[in-house]
């Protein structure tokens, strides 16, 4: 089967400075691939070429079977659910229309779009009578976080992209929205490309992971062939999950 | 205070009112969108930016004698009025415009596009509703000077109050010039007031 999004010795590099390099990469439908790396090792950059917000400086990015550069953006944007890193809610709407953004752009009508935002406050654990019609600056960081959340999944996207969704939560709350999150995607069929930097999260979430360093692709690797690595970047990865001293 | 010169003033006020306002409506239709086009083209910002600031440092005595001579835009009258005012309040209303908007956080801005917004739908959803304060104080700051700068249109047949300020300074009659600065000052004092209102409940959402 076609892969859902497929990165084919993409580069890309700003000031001078390289990125990405040569990156190859193929998320299957339905599947959740993780992108697990070290601050700055390119998860971001990686993401944001996906719905076409940069653009390769040489390869291409597929997303089902078409590079990003002869998709209308406007039309791709739309059809994938994208959580950004720092939430980067409106702050002059109130949280249900924030969440109601990309069903609006698509016509959908008043009654389905009212549903659809109480439905989803509700599942990442906002009362929709008590958030509704709150602005984001009465909310704290990690309900922004989760009203990002609800916010990509609003238009029912088959592809989402997640840039550190839950990197704002307690451990409570975070444990709950993985576990919410692993619920949602035994019902559905989206591919999710999400990334993180915490390795735990890595593991729990991902059919596969793909680790990050300094702009290349190290390994890809399914949780249990990860936990088994004994080198290079996972086996860092891993020691600072066990708390071990380095090998 | 004689009837005849309360009746004055009031007419001289209305006249000044109107050339405010008609001299604003038009800086605000030319500002506005000029102030927004030069958000999405920065080669031209630089020139037009130039071009407003060194017109609003032609002292305005010069700049409506300058206009005298000039056909269709030029001429004795309120037109002329018009178009040295117009000239004066585009340097505020362009820059504010062009400030709250690039001003808008870069953030929210990604966020936008992200979401699949057209350039439009940024603009009329995003942009311009968060800049809105920004530009509304631009238009206050171009409504208070205009409305002392109208005060010299009397110079070239303007009218408005500067009539009451020409007369007192040409017959040496200190109470000719207070019956034209005064209400002038208190107009300046209730554009600020209101449109910092205005400004205010923007700002809020
Ligand atoms: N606009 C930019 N200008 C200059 N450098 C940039 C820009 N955007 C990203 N970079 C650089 O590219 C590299 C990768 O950035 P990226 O945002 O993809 O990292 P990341 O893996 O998402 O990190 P984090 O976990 O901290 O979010 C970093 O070194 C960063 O400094
Ligand atoms: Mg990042």
């Amino acid at each position: 089967m076609e892969p859902a999004i497929a990165f084919r010795d993409v580069s890309y590099g700003i000031r001078g400075k390289e990125v990405l390099r040569h990156f190859d990469l193929e998320v299957a439908a339905g599947e959740t691939l993780v992108l697990l790396g070290r601050s700055g090792s390119g998860k971001t950059t990686a993401l944001k070429m996906v719905n076409a917000l940069l653009t390769p400086i040489s390869g291409d990015v597929y997303v089902e079977g078409k590079p990003t550069r002869e998709w209308d953006p406007i039309l791709l944007r739309r059809r994938i659910g994208y959580v950004i890193q720092e939430a980067g809610l409106f702050p002059h709407y109130t949280v249900a229309r924030n969440v109601a953004v990309v069903p609006q752009l698509l016509g959908w009508e008043r009654d389905r779009i009212d549903a659809r935002v109480d439905d989803l406050l509700s599942r990442v654990g906002l009362p929709p009578e008590e958030f509704r019609s709150r602005y984001p600056r009465e909310l704290s960081g990690g309900q922004r976080q989760r009203v990002g959340v609800a916010r990509a999944l609003a238009a029912e996207p088959s592809l989402l992209l997640m840039d550190e969704p839950f990197g704002a939560l307690d451990p409570v709350t975070r444990r709950d929205l993985q576990l919410e999150f692993l619920a949602l995607r035994s019902t559905w069929t989206k591919t999710s490309l999400f990334v993180t930097h915490d390795v735990r999260e890595a593991l729990a979430l991902a059919t596969r992971i793909a680790l990050l360093h300094g702009g290349r692709l190290e390994i890809v690797a399914t949780p249990r062939e990860f936990l088994a690595e004994k080198s290079g970047e996972a086996r860092i990865f891993l020691a600072a999950l066990e708390d071990l001293p380095e090998a | 205070m004689p009837a005849t010169l309360a009746h004055e003033i009031a007419e001289l006020t209305g006249e000044h009112i109107v050339l405010v306002a008609v001299a604003l409506s038009i800086a605000s239709l030319i500002g506005i969108p000029t102030g927004i086009s030069l958000t999405r083209k920065e080669a031209w910002r630089g020139a037009v930016l130039g071009i407003t600031n060194v017109v609003q440092t032609i002292p305005s005595l010069a700049l409506f004698g300058f206009l005298i001579p000039l056909p269709f835009i030029g001429g004795i009258g309120k037109r002329t009025a018009v178009v040295a005012l117009v000239l004066y309040a585009l340097l505020p209303i362009l820059r504010n415009t062009l400030t709250g908007i690039l001003g808008v956080d870069p953030a929210v801005v990604e966020s936008a596009v992200a979401m699949g917004m057209t350039d439009r739908q940024r603009l009329f959803r995003v942009e311009l509703p968060l800049a809105a304060p920004t530009i509304l104080a631009g238009v206050r700051i171009a409504a208070v000077t205009t409305i002392g700068t109208a005060t010299i249109a009397a110079a070239v047949g303007g009218g408005g109050l500067g009539v009451f300020i020409f007369r007192g300074l040409a017959s040496v009659d200190s109470s000719e010039i207070l019956a034209g600065a005064v209400p002038a000052a208190l107009l300046a004092l209730a554009a600020d007031g209101g449109l910092g209102w205005i400004e205010r409940r923007f700002a809020r959402p």
